[in-house]
């Protein structure tokens, strides 16, 4: 019998890291994470998981210590929000430098000033290029199984994961949340190669200066310059498309439930109008499409999973019919438009494909997204001039 | 049993020569003696960016035979609080975790990591190598550097406050163990290293390491200066254990015999007190005398 | 398996001498010994206890490592015995 609980997607995290059985947690505290980092606390205090909990000082320190926690050679698992983790951001550059299998949940919400404790996704977007593996999900369910398949990517690939949602809209909303057995997540995941960590091989310099020309070693083997290690990194991280999609593969295979892989899609077979978004966001347009067919327009929805690396080839594949893609997204690159829609331009445009490309930012600093809006301006977006802009202001003459 | 003489020292070195550190190193020549008071085979260091990360040298070639871990600027104590926890989790709790941060890592920029390290009663040991300044970024100034020193950010009036008490910041934590040291005396350090390494909970040493190029003294004086930062009395050697104080090596000597040297004699050598003014000379006179009388009774109390 | 990955995707390094090269190409000033003023009898070791480069040998007759001695003269100024001269 399934264990089905009705839950919040911030108690599913935290239950999603008991069952990866996680060595270390540090993590301070911010809304709307907070209770992820309680339900920690009390599962580790009462021995129901067994772990170092860490009550470090701010997220700087979170981060800093789960790095090097992993450098160690243990699993590790933090979680922050907004100006949390804008405080981790020196800390998220070296993470990836240091090529560990760290995995952060990150519980989208808009960043000050001035002060928002409501979600948007600008923290995380902010976050793009560190180096991370960004994932994002819809729903609580998907917040439990990708934490999980997280640990496996990261650990495969040696580069961290931030697993995204929403801030109250997933966060703090009870659904109900398989919870999978013991075994199955052990079975898919196996506990972390401990020769991964920096012990017993030998004396070591982890993260020294590095030349920007190649050196050689004391074997005399050349040994590349800064650029190349982060060209290595960049490599790594284009590889890991695969190893996203594979990962969500096998979970299904194991628990029956799958997520897409790098992207979702709603309605696209015959698609000539498609949404695009990520996160809860997506879910919302999927009522929006379902009202744009019944207006007689053929509309899809595409939630973007993997929003780095960017899977630029399967959005391609995707919306390579598509008439109009309408972006909307809860981020903004001030001073041009939402990150995402100039990403998928690009993948576009690199793909040869011309559709209509419109962009809106949307719900910033926890402003609702009604289904109507959204139908109202994909309608807009489609049969009227490409369109940009932000939707729903108000108060601002 | 304290440590009597240099042939007692262990004969291994673990920072292998070639190293990149200026020549007359104070800090070099601290590390030289800690890890020999530590064992590097059953060590992980944590070291932020300074003067430490260069002596560690330029990938893919490390000179010091430790595993070491280089973090950000800010981070090392809740970096070092991480291998604790880490080792920990993998049970590999023979390992000693040594943090080793300059003065501006230590007073400024980590000081927040590095309360909350001692706050939590972090398993470790926390060193600071204290040279005065930002040495790795040209001898800026720090919150640990003397009043009346010129620094490259304190060009023309020069340092118009006196040093943090940092050792009262990290007493009000109530660690087991603080000690401070000198290179000068290097079997003091020796011995503070040794028994800090056996102590469990947060262990914090603070080692005041003369700079030739930072402080304007010629290389072959470093061992003078050194004893003459602990002969003036401006650098006082101690170790705190459970709230006593308790002073050590030539400290105690002077406690003994009385202290000679004085503040004017400390500065005439370096050049970073080439403005210094009579006044000024007078202040940092008193600014000693004051903190070594406070000392003294702590001592005298037991 | 592992070490292979750490030093392909890691920035690792690994101890040697020489890290920084030689200082016999740069060094001004070269510490020489009176074997006659340090015998070895009752010999003190300060040079050895304070040089900070570690380059001193500790056996007698003592020698100087001069591919990395930097030249600095702590040895020769702290040597009760006079017995280290620096010399251009
Ligand atoms: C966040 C950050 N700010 C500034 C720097 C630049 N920086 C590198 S080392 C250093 C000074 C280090 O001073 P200290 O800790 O006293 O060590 P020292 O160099 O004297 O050995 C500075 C300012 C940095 N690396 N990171
Ligand atoms: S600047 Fe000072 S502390 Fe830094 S390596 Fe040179 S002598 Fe040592
Ligand atoms: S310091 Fe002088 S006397 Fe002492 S061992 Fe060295 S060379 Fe000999
Ligand atoms: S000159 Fe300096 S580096 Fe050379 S042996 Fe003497 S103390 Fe060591």
């Amino acid at each position: 019998m399934a264990d089905v609980r009705i839950i919040t997607a911030n108690e599913a995290a935290a239950l999603a890291a008991k069952l990866c059985k996680v060595q270390v947690v540090a993590a301070y505290p911010i809304t709307p994470q907070t209770p992820v980092t309680e339900d920690l606390a009390a599962m580790i205090e009462s021995g129901e998981l067994k772990s170092e909990y860490l009550t470090v000082e701010s997220e700087h320190s979170a981060m800093a210590s789960v790095v090097a926690a992993s450098q160690v050679g243990a699993r590790v698992f933090t979680a922050t929000s907004a100006n949390g983790l804008l405080y981790m951001h020196e800390m998220l550059h070296w993470a990836a430098g240091s090529r560990v299998p760290v995995v952060t949940a990150c519980v989208n919400r808009g960043v000050g000033a001035p002060w928002t404790i409501l979600n948007d996704q600008q923290d995380s977007i902010a976050q793009r290029d560190t180096g991370w593996i960004q994932l994002y999900c819809r729903n609580s369910q998907e917040v439990l199984d990708t934490i999980i398949q997280a640990y496996r990517i990261a650990e495969q690939v040696l580069i961290p994961v931030m697993v995204c949602y929403d801030g109250f809209i997933l966060s703090h909303t009870s659904y109900p949340v398989e919870v999978p057995p013991q075994d199955d997540v052990d079975r898919y995941l196996p506990p972390l190669d401990g020769n991964l960590g920096i012990i017993g091989g030998g004396y070591m310099n982890v993260n020294p200066l590095i030349l920007s020309e190649p050196r050689l070693d004391p074997n005399s083997d050349l040994r590349p310059g800064y650029m190349d290690i982060r060209y290595r990194l960049h490599e790594d991280l284009r590889k890991a498309l695969d190893a996203i999609g594979q990962a969500d593969k096998e979970f299904e295979a194991i628990f029956g439930r799958g997520w897409g892989g790098l992207i979702w899609e709603y309605g696209m077979v015959d698609a000539e109008h498609v949404l695009v978004s990520m996160g809860s966001l997506a879910s919302e347009c999927t009522l929006a499409a379902d009202e744009l067919r019944s207006q007689g327009l053929r509309a899809g929805v595409i939630a973007v999973r993997a929003y780095r690396p960017f899977p630029d080839a399967a959005l391609s594949r995707a919306l390579r019919k598509a008439k109009t893609v309408t972006v909307f997204e809860k981020d903004v690159s001030y001073g041009y438009l939402g990150a995402l829609a100039t990403d998928l331009r690009s993948a576009l445009f690199d793909a040869g494909l011309t559709p209509k490309v419109c962009s809106f930012v949307a719900g910033l600093g926890g402003r609702d997204v009604r289904p109507e809006q959204l139908t109202r301006t994909a309608a807009d977006a489609i049969l009227k001039q490409p369109a940009l802009g932000w939707i729903d202001l108000k108060g601002i003459a | 049993m304290a440590t009597r003489a240099a042939r007692d020292l262990p004969t291994e070195e673990f920072i292998l020569p070639g190293s990149r550190s200026c020549a007359a190193c104070g800090l070099m020549l601290t590390y030289r003696h800690a890890l020999k008071a530590l064992d590097p085979g059953k060590t992980l260091v944590a070291v932020p960016a300074s003067c430490m990360t260069v002596l560690h040298g330029v990938y893919p070639i490390t000179p010091v035979k430790v595993t070491c871990i280089n973090t950000p600027f800010a981070a090392t104590a809740a970096s070092a609080s991480g291998l604790v926890a880490g080792l920990k989790a993998i049970k590999r709790e023979d390992y000693t975790v040594v943090a080793f941060a300059g003065d501006g890592g230590t007073y400024d920029i980590g000081i927040q990591a590095l309360s909350g390290a001692l706050e939590r009663g972090t398993n470790f040991m926390y060193v600071c190598y204290d040279n005065e300044g930002y040495m790795n970024t040209g001898t800026q100034r720090s919150s640990a550097s003397p009043a009346a020193a010129v620094t490259s950010t304190t060009p023309i009036l020069a340092k118009a406050q006196h040093k943090k008490d940092m050792i009262r910041i990290v007493e009000a934590h109530r660690i087991p163990y603080i000690a401070t040291a000198s290179p000068s005396f290097p079997l003091d350090l020796f011995d503070k290293v040794k028994t800090a390494k056996d102590i469990r909970g947060s262990r914090y040493l603070e080692v005041l390491a003369p700079c030739p190029p930072g402080w304007g003294f010629p290389n072959k004086d470093l061992i003078k200066m050194g004893k003459l930062t602990v002969e003036c009395g401006i650098h006082v050697l101690y170790e705190i254990r459970e709230g006593r104080l308790r002073l050590t090596s030539r400290s105690l000597v002077l406690a003994e015999k009385g202290r000679k040297k004085t503040i004017a004699d400390y500065v005439k050598g370096q050049t970073r007190f080439k403005k210094i003014s009579k006044d000024q000379i007078d202040a940092l006179q008193q600014w000693t005398d004051q903190r070594w009388e406070e000392f003294l009774q702590r001592h005298n109390r037991g | 398996m592992a070490d292979k990955i750490r030093e392909t995707v890691m920035a690792i390094s690994r101890p040697a001498p020489g890290e920084a090269g030689r200082t016999g190409d740069w060094r001004s000033y070269t510490p020489v010994i009176d074997h006659e003023k340090c015998t070895g009898k009752d010999s003190c070791l300060y040079c050895w206890l304070y040089c900070p480069d570690g380059v001193i040998s500790r056996e007698f007759p003592l020698e100087i490592d001069l591919e990395y001695c930097k030249g600095c003269g702590v040895c020769a100024e702290e040597c009760p015995r006079k017995a280290i001269t620096m010399v251009e």
